[in-house]
């Protein structure tokens, strides 16, 4: 299974504020046990929303809306992309992540090839397997 | 920590238990010894850590448990009473106590070890599976076993055996060096791809794929990289698996059927992946002057995945790289995709030339693939009637049920349209 770790923006990330340095180190000590662990598929740290830019979808109209995004709380300012055999597994890994100062990560499970299996509906079923028998 | 105290303890011990056993199998010198020591600690944390919480680091804290029991032993050990004196002294100058906070630095080498010793030549290919996955992997029993379809005693008492006969052997818990190490080293990968393989082509049974075990195979190989960051066959075979495992949403169809790697929806490839795939090539070729097997393997699947089209695939790339591949560990199965890939570059007839020396190859002959490829080159080539004669062949010989029904498919494509 794999699962997006989503760190929630703050003040600071929206700010701009650049980690400490004690806290890259100890990010980075986080990380390389991930690499080791051999779970680690990617992991970045996003920019302040207000270099960001939104698009909303309406009736076939298209609005671009520039940042800075105001709900704070709901923004996200990084991601990890981790693979690991259980919720629990992740859960326990990022229990230990170097965050002390209110950060929040919400963890969410990504869709696998076989979440779909059953569900697809049946138009796009049989669009493959025409695709298939050409 | 979520709701179920023990779903969060299994998923501790998944996390710990290799690193636990590899250093204790340093400090025992017994791997079977090691494994029971961790156990143990995890039946002391099964017993505690509901009603007191779990430790703010339950590696330490597990790690200490079984340090401390690991020098009990030691010492109710009469015959080892001279050892004891030195492993008590190595242990006290370690410091049981002050491990906690620090308790995996350098455990990197321990792992190593591990990971060499589960794939020792004294035991069998099947025990360097299960060991590898139990020990380094972290899987339980249970879990080997339904992924192999065999029953959990079965894989146990492999286990225990293997266990036994790197006990009796003495096998050095270190990682070997000159000769030997290229030869081991290459134990390891083909453990490790043999896992990846039976998830990702499974030779029996009704599914195509085992996710799991290509998550298992790629989570070892991409430790192993980390562990030896300057082996090239390392990363070659990390460089495989992420690119093939990047098909794994478009390799399959809506009932479980298997679609064809030049069938398949190209934007259903995980990009994720072959980006991890690509980088772990380009490192693999920067680390040796030519490329080993594994990394010539991903060179020729990194074409497929470079290919936005199947209509732009480089199949003369493809098919000098199976050239190299076949110089390099020539086998007739490496000579079946040569074909494949010579028909593709230069026509079918030159593909279907190179088949036909094959035919009376003697390993090739329950091989479904041979029949089902010379009949994809016939039926380009316009002899139906033949190609459908060599799918049934195909479908007869094929010992996956759904790799069978797509060979009976095709055949029966055939017939319909003479």
């Amino acid at each position: 299974m794999r699962f997006a770790v989503l760190v929630k923006a703050n003040k600071d990330s929206e700010a701009g504020v650049l980690p400490s340095r004690e806290m890259l180190e100890k990010m980075g000590k986080f990380n390389e046990q991930l690499i080791k662990d051999g779970v680690m598929l990617a992991g970045e740290g996003l920019q302040a929303s207000s270099k960001g830019v939104r698009l909303r979808f309406d009736g076939g109209r298209t609005t671009v809306i520039d940042g800075p995004f105001a709900e704070t709380k709901e923004l996200i300012a990084g991601f990890w992309i981790v693979q690991g055999k259980s919720k629990e597994e992740i859960v326990e890994r990022f229990t230990h992540v170097p965050f002390d100062r209110g950060e929040v990560i919400e963890i969410r499970q990504i869709f696998e090839a076989e979440d779909f299996g059953e569900n697809l509906p049946p138009e796009i079923r049989e669009q493959e397997q025409r695709l298939r028998s050409r | 920590m979520t709701d179920d105290p023990h779903a969060t303890i299994a998923a501790i011990w998944r996390i710990e238990s290799p690193k636990l056993i590899a250093r204790l199998s340093r400090m025992v010198r017994d791997v079977g010894r090691a494994e029971d020591l961790a156990q143990d600690a995890f039946v002391a944390a099964l017993a505690q850590w509901p009603d007191e919480g779990i430790p703010r680091n339950p590696g330490a804290w597990l790690m200490t448990t079984a340090k401390r029991r690991a020098i009990d032993q030691i010492r109710r050990d009469e015959t080892l009473q001279r050892k004891s004196e030195q492993f008590a002294y190595d242990l006290a100058s370690n410091g049981v106590q002050t491990d906690i906070g620090a308790t995996y630095d350098d455990i990197g080498d321990d792992m190593l070890r591990l990971m060499f010793l589960a794939c020792h030549p004294v035991v069998s290919k099947d025990a360097h599976v299960a060991l590898t996955l139990k020990l380094v992997g972290g899987l339980t029993t249970a879990e080997i076993a339904r992924a192999f379809l065999v029953s959990e005693p079965t894989i146990a008492q492999r286990i225990v055996r293997a266990k036994r006969t790197l006990a009796e052997a003495r096998i050095p818990f270190d990682v070997p060096a000159g000769v030997e190490r290229m030869a081991r080293l290459s134990s390891i990968l083909e453990t490790i791809y043999l896992i990846f393989n039976e998830g990702y082509a499974a030779t029996s049974g009704d599914d195509v794929l085992r996710p799991e075990l290509v998550e298992d195979a790629l989570r070892l190989g991409r430790m192993l990289a980390a562990l030896m960051p300057n082996e090239s066959d390392v990363h070659g075979l990390v460089a495989l698996m992420e690119i093939q495992a990047s098909r794994m949403r478009a390799r399959v169809g809506p009932s479980g059927e298997p679609i064809l790697l030049l069938d398949q929806d190209r934007s259903k490839w995980n990009r994720l992946l072959i980006q991890r795939g690509l980088a772990a090539l380009a490192q693999a070729e920067t680390l040796a002057v030519t490329s080993g097997p594994y990394a010539l393997q991903a060179a020729i699947a990194a074409c497929h995945a470079r290919a936005t089209t199947p209509e732009k695939t480089d199949w003369i790339r493809i098919a000098a790289l199976y050239d190299a591949l076949a110089q390099l560990s020539p086998s007739p199965v490496v000579e079946l995709n040569r074909a494949v890939a010579i028909g593709m570059a230069y026509g079918p007839q030159a593909g279907l030339d190179l088949v036909d020396e094959l035919l009376d190859e003697p390993t090739l002959q329950t091989y479904h693939l041979l029949p089902s490829v010379r009949a994809d080159l016939l039926s380009k080539l316009g002899r139906a009637a033949e190609a459908r004669v060599e799918f049934e062949r195909a479908a007869s010989l094929a010992r996956n049920t759904r790799d069978r029904a797509l060979l009976l498919e095709r055949a029966s494509r055939l017939a319909a349209s003479r």
